[in-house]
């Protein structure tokens, strides 16, 4: 018998309010994701893919539908019976500016899961926090410098850093790479397939960049409106996907050494057409 | 179209000769461009391309005269259609709106929230021709709309920028720019901010004009992908200095310095696919 999924996620519903009534960010979404799997979200802004990350780590919380993590299903639970089971699921957000508290030192931010989550004594907390900037690549002198004083892609690190402290099994990467130049994302991506390598922790990775989905990604998931219009292993999708819309998005998906001939004009003109068929 | 720039008769539109700009800043001075030299001729797209830092914006703001006074120091040569802005500082005035103009990065902030779209259109065309009637410059402005793809452009004039996606904010960015009748465009980083299914249409949109218009275009971005497509000619920024320069194939077929080549590299590959969706797979 396979070994039951550790993420199974069914007709998820997620909505907001608006002064028009609810509006349907994520409709009737399911996938599944293997332990140590890596599956790609896709799609433009507006699709729903973020807000579909935010309530698998239940920072929001869907109107109905199931979110089965390892055998619980983390959907509607209190926040009580959650925080236990937070530590399991981290995020790493788009915005390495943004997402690190500014007046902690590197050392504190990738520390603070685990003194949340009351794991280990301060100088356990230390000593981890420690091995995890090595990990990812920072010089040990970064442990007590502050956000302002590192590069977009260095904050990154500390970033993932920071979500790999509390051991967790799934990895939620939100365009975790889309704000950085593109040597800078590269060593990004080396470095999660590294980690992926070695500790086995599972990623799923919402994207709007195609190549960095077949980077990264065995499986991908591909959304328009709050739907999945179509899913399958990543590289089969790219190669020859099946929806229009897919279609589209892989033309416009612009791949500087498949280009060919002098200024191609016109080149791109069905993908517009394409693309703004409703 | 531009009537009061005699014809170039070989002059380029844009011609820059070392050009260096250094910045004040809070922690001194920095050079951030560091001695470029270029051309831009009709018709021709010649794109700067590089990552964050290496002083493609600022040349970019530079050649427009857009940097802040006192805090920019330029050198060398700009010529506008013959005219050194870098000498006169108040050629640039005279230049910008009527034979060059700019194509912002963000078409989220570029626009007045608070203004409609056919006033701000409207101003951009007052300037190039003040004379303008009300009516004249709304039919004026609506064709404008209309040859940037903005559907229904007469219903759309009092509209504001927020009732706009971000996609026809861009085009709305790039009619403004029209109404200048330039022979030059600036377009910093034009399809950055938007979707790639958006951005093709963009794309597709200023190729599309240099074709009917014969404008020439100076392209920022940091896209490979974008450069490739646009670009009769590439230069490649690190550090306020060109380290390679060449025709768009050249540059990304067989690329000559390892900075280029690390750059490349460094971009996630699609791989071939089913474009035409004959079959049901293709050979990776």
């Amino acid at each position: 018998m396979a070994e039951p999924p550790l993420l199974d996620v069914e007709d998820l519903v997620v909505e907001y309010p608006t002064a028009q009534g609810p509006f349907r960010a994520v409709d009737r979404v399911s996938f599944q994701l293997p332990r140590g799997g890596s599956l790609a979200v896709v799609g433009e802004s507006g699709c729903g893919k973020s807000t579909l990350a935010r309530a698998l780590v239940r920072l929001l919380r869907p109107v109905s539908g199931r979110i089965v993590l390892d055998g619980t299903d983390i959907a509607t639970l209190s926040e009580r019976r959650l925080r236990p089971l937070r530590r399991r699921v981290q995020m790493v957000f788009q915005d390495p500016y943004g997402s690190l508290d500014p007046h902690l030192t590197a050392q504190q931010i990738v520390a603070e899961p685990l003194r949340l989550s009351g794991i280990g004594d301060r100088a356990g907390r230390a000593r981890r926090a420690a091995e995890l900037i090595d990990r990812v690549g920072l010089p040990s002198s970064a442990l007590h410098r502050r956000p302002p004083e590192f590069s977009g892609g260095q904050r990154q690190r500390i970033g993932i850093a920071r979500a790999l402290a509390s051991r967790p099994d799934l990895l939620v990467c939100d365009e975790a790479t889309s704000a950085l130049d593109v040597s800078v994302q590269a060593q990004v991506l080396d470095l999660l397939r590294e980690l992926q390598a070695e500790t086995g922790i599972a990623y799923l990775v919402i994207a709007h960049n195609l190549a960095v989905v077949r980077e990264i990604s065995t499986e991908v998931v591909v959304m328009r409106a709050g739907r999945i219009v179509e899913t399958g292993p990543t590289a089969a999708v790219l190669a020859s996907p099946a929806e229009p819309y897919t279609r589209a998005l892989r033309r416009a998906a612009l791949d500087p050494t498949t280009i060919r001939g002098v200024k191609p004009r016109h080149l791109l003109t069905t993908t517009a057409r394409e693309g703004t068929r409703s | 179209m531009a009537t009061d720039v005699s014809p170039l008769d070989g002059v380029p539109l844009l011609d820059v000769e070392n050009l260096q700009i250094e910045l004040i800043t809070a922690h001194g001075v920095i050079r951030a461009v560091d001695g470029v030299s270029f051309t831009v001729g009709e018709g021709e797209t010649v794109t700067l391309i590089g990552e964050s830092g290496s002083g493609k914006s600022t040349t970019a703001m530079g050649v427009l005269r857009l940097l802040p006074e006192g805090l920019a120091v330029l050198s060398g040569s700009v010529r506008i259609a013959g005219r050194d802005v870098v000498a006169d500082p108040r050629a640039a005035r005279a230049l910008r709106g009527r034979t060059v103009s700019l194509i912002p990065q963000d078409p989220m902030t570029a626009l007045s929230p608070v203004h409609t779209i056919g006033r701000q259109l409207g101003d951009a065309l007052r300037l190039r021709h003040p004379g303008l009637s009300r009516a004249e410059t709304r039919e004026r402005g609506t064709e404008l709309l209309a040859q940037v793809h903005v559907p229904r452009p007469e219903t759309r004039w009092k509209a504001y920028p927020h009732q706009f996606s971000g996609g026809m904010l861009q085009r709305v960015l790039i009619a403004v720019a029209l109404a200048a009748e330039p022979r030059l465009l600036i377009a910093d980083e034009p399809t950055s901010a938007l979707d790639a299914t958006v951005q093709a249409g963009v794309l597709d949109l200023l190729m599309e004009l240099q074709e009917v218009e014969g404008i020439g275009m100076l392209m920022i971005t940091h896209d490979l992908g974008v450069a490739r497509v646009v670009s009769d000619r590439i230069h490649v920024m690190k550090e306020g200095r060109f380290v390679e320069s060449g025709p768009a194939g050249t540059i990304v077929d067989r690329p000559a310095e390892p900075y280029t080549r690390a750059l490349l590299a460094a971009v996630p590959r699609l791989g071939a696919w089913d474009e035409d969706g004959l079959t049901g797979a293709v050979a990776r």
